[in-house]
């Protein structure tokens, strides 16, 4: 459905965008992913033909940005970053005059907009001044607007910023709702967001591409053991030197439990299988072991892994 | 169809803020000024002119008030109209509104005659209450309203070619004030270059003359609807437009 090209984008000298190439396939919901800057405003910008490219394609539904941009936008719905209204307008006309605006017939338009308010719970502001709304209501006022004329693929630039987590769990529901019949792009720098919604992710930094898959996978290929927790009996200061002279062990960090008992949170090399060489030197060396495990990494820190110039994870 | 529900907003949009009506205001209060003076001095020399018969002959209400109000009208024109057009793109650049009306589904040129349309329908609505003047001066003497008429057409014709003038260089920023500023800059300058035609001689001078926004209106304020004058509106409202369009597709190129 949607099918983008190494894309660049040049903003003057800066470069927002780098060559940046995905596919999003009918029915998705693909999450995109990445700290403030890192250019997914720009992209999504593309995609809906408010910007054109420097260098690369990009089409939705088939349709190419640069040669069938009309046809193009009469099948997306997007929801810019910072939901812009018409202040002075009410609800119901507001979303009137963008169902006249993506043609809607005239007397279908009364339908779609009751249609659309149904679907993302405006009922009860209707002939309400839209810049009057509390930023939950806004949010799905610019949902709604998207929804108009049912276009087969959503585009939405971060649907859940500056809400509160019951907002946020509303309208992340909402999206939900949408996805049995829409090919949904989605950005995001919240991370949770992507797991609870997302097929897939896309993490982008600085313009760049630095990961595609689902979740799951991101989450599986990461978590190989870059962490290890341990806890020994004994003394700290001799632990902490022992374990810092295994081979492949990056920090060490002791916590204390009680008396004499120690939690020590270990940084390792990627790829390196530690753990049978640690409590073998624990064990040598005269100490108890009590417990050995791998620690697992959140979303949070595999986002932040993938996306600061620091390896082993240590840029926090 | 398009055009029409974004001429609509346009319009609804003037309506709810004070700046239509402020406009509306000035507009008519300092026009209704100008022609109370001059028709007072009128009123003052045409006594004058009582006692001296053979020197009222050359004297004519045309003359005398109708083309000096147009001329004070242009100069109103001049000022109010930037404040008209400043909204058009600026007020959606700097709301994001444009964003969502950029990825709908209708051209460039339609936003645009759509804006432009609504402008010049305030424009319309200011000079068509304006009438009201010339309508009270034939009540207490005669006036013929033929210059009066192509006055007005002349009128609506330079507005026109300022709204669009106004039009295209509100795209540039999503500041009102600048846009305003701007505009009527632009519209000083291209109606100063007719002063500076009288000392440039030759073609020059024609060139410059032909280009001074305000040089085509004296014919209309003197009752002549010539075909060039209308022509050269046309064109200058067609260029602004053409501009606009340019201009909002080469900004999706730039940011
Ligand atoms: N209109 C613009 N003009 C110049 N630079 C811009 C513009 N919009 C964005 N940028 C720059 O491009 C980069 C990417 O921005 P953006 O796409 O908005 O990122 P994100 O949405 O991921 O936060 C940033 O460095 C930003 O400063
Ligand atoms: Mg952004």
């Amino acid at each position: 459905m949607i099918e983008v090209k190494s894309l660049t984008k040049y903003y003057g000298p800066v470069r927002a965008v780098d060559d940046i190439s995905f596919q999003v396939k009918k029915g998705e919901i693909l999450g995109f992913l990445g700290p403030n800057a890192a250019g997914k405003t720009t992209t999504m910008r593309i995609l809906t033909c408010y910007l054109k490219p420097t260098f690369g394609t990009a089409t939705v539904c088939g349709f190419d940005v640069h040669k069938n941009s009309l046809e193009l936008r009469r099948r997306i719905g997007y929801l810019p970053e910072n939901v812009p209204i018409y202040p002075e307008m009410r609800v119901r006309t507001y979303l009137h005059f963008w169902a006249e605006i993506k043609g809607i017939p005239g007397k279908k338009r009364r339908g779609e907009v009751n249609r659309v308010a149904e679907r993302c719970g405006l009922e009860n502001v209707l002939s309400r001044p839209t810049g009057k709304l509390s930023k939950g209501f806004r949010q799905r006022v610019g949902l709604a607007q998207a929804l108009i004329g049912d276009p087969e693929v959503l585009i939405l630039d971060e649907p859940t910023v500056g809400l509160d987590p019951k907002q946020i769990i509303e309208v992340r529901n909402l999206i939900k709702s949408f996805s049995k019949e829409k090919t949904i792009l989605l950005s995001t720098h919240i991370l949770p967001e992507v797991s609870m919604t997302c097929g897939r992710v896309i993490i982008i930094n600085e313009g760049k591409l630095t990961a595609i898959d689902t979740p799951e996978n991101l989450d599986r290929h990461l978590r190989k053991s870059h962490r290890v927790i341990m806890e020994v009996k004994g003394a700290c200061e001799s632990v902490t030197h022992i374990l810092e002279h295994v081979d492949g062990v990056q920090a060490v960090r002791p916590l204390r439990i009680r008396e004499n008992f120690f939690s020590y949170t270990l940084d390792t090399d990627i790829g390196k299988e530690v753990r049978p060489l640690l409590a073998e030197a624990v064990i040598k060396n005269g100490f108890n072991l009590l417990e050995i495990r791998p620690l697992e990494m959140s979303l949070e820190e595999i986002f932040l892994k993938l996306t600061t110039q620091e390896a082993g994870g240590k840029g926090r | 169809m398009r055009v029409f529900s974004i001429f609509k907003r346009e319009i609804k949009a003037y309506f709810v803020s004070p700046i239509a009506y402020v406009i509306l205001a000035i507009f008519l209060i300092i026009i209704g000024f100008f022609f109370y003076n001059m028709f007072m001095y009128f009123n003052l020399r045409s006594m004058q002119m009582a006692q001296y018969p053979y020197m009222a002959r050359g004297m004519s209400l045309n003359e005398m008030v109708v083309r000096p109000l147009f001329q004070n009208m242009s100069v109103i024109a001049l000022l109010v109209i930037p404040m008209l057009t400043m909204r058009l793109y600026a007020e959606e650049k700097k709301s994001g509104t444009i964003e969502l009306l950029f990825t709908a589904p209708l051209s460039d040129v339609e936003t645009a005659i759509g804006k432009f349309l609504a402008a010049f329908f305030m424009f319309f609505l200011m000079s068509g209450l304006t009438v009201l003047y010339p309508f009270i001066m034939s009540r207490v003497s005669t006036i013929e309203w033929g210059p009066v008429w192509s006055g007005y057409i002349g009128f609506l014709l330079m507005g026109g070619a300022f709204i669009s003038i106004g039009l295209a260089i509100s795209t540039l920023t999503g500041n009102q004030i600048v846009a305003a500023l701007l505009t009527f800059g632009m519209l000083l300058f291209f109606w100063m270059i007719g002063w500076s035609s009288e000392f440039v001689s030759g073609a020059g001078g024609n060139v410059l003359s032909y280009l001074s926004l305000i040089e085509h209106f004296d014919d209309f304020a003197k009752g002549v609807c010539d075909t060039r004058d209308i022509v050269y509106y046309l064109s200058v409202i067609f260029l602004g437009l053409f501009t606009t369009v340019q201009m909002l597709e080469s900004s999706k190129w730039r940011a």
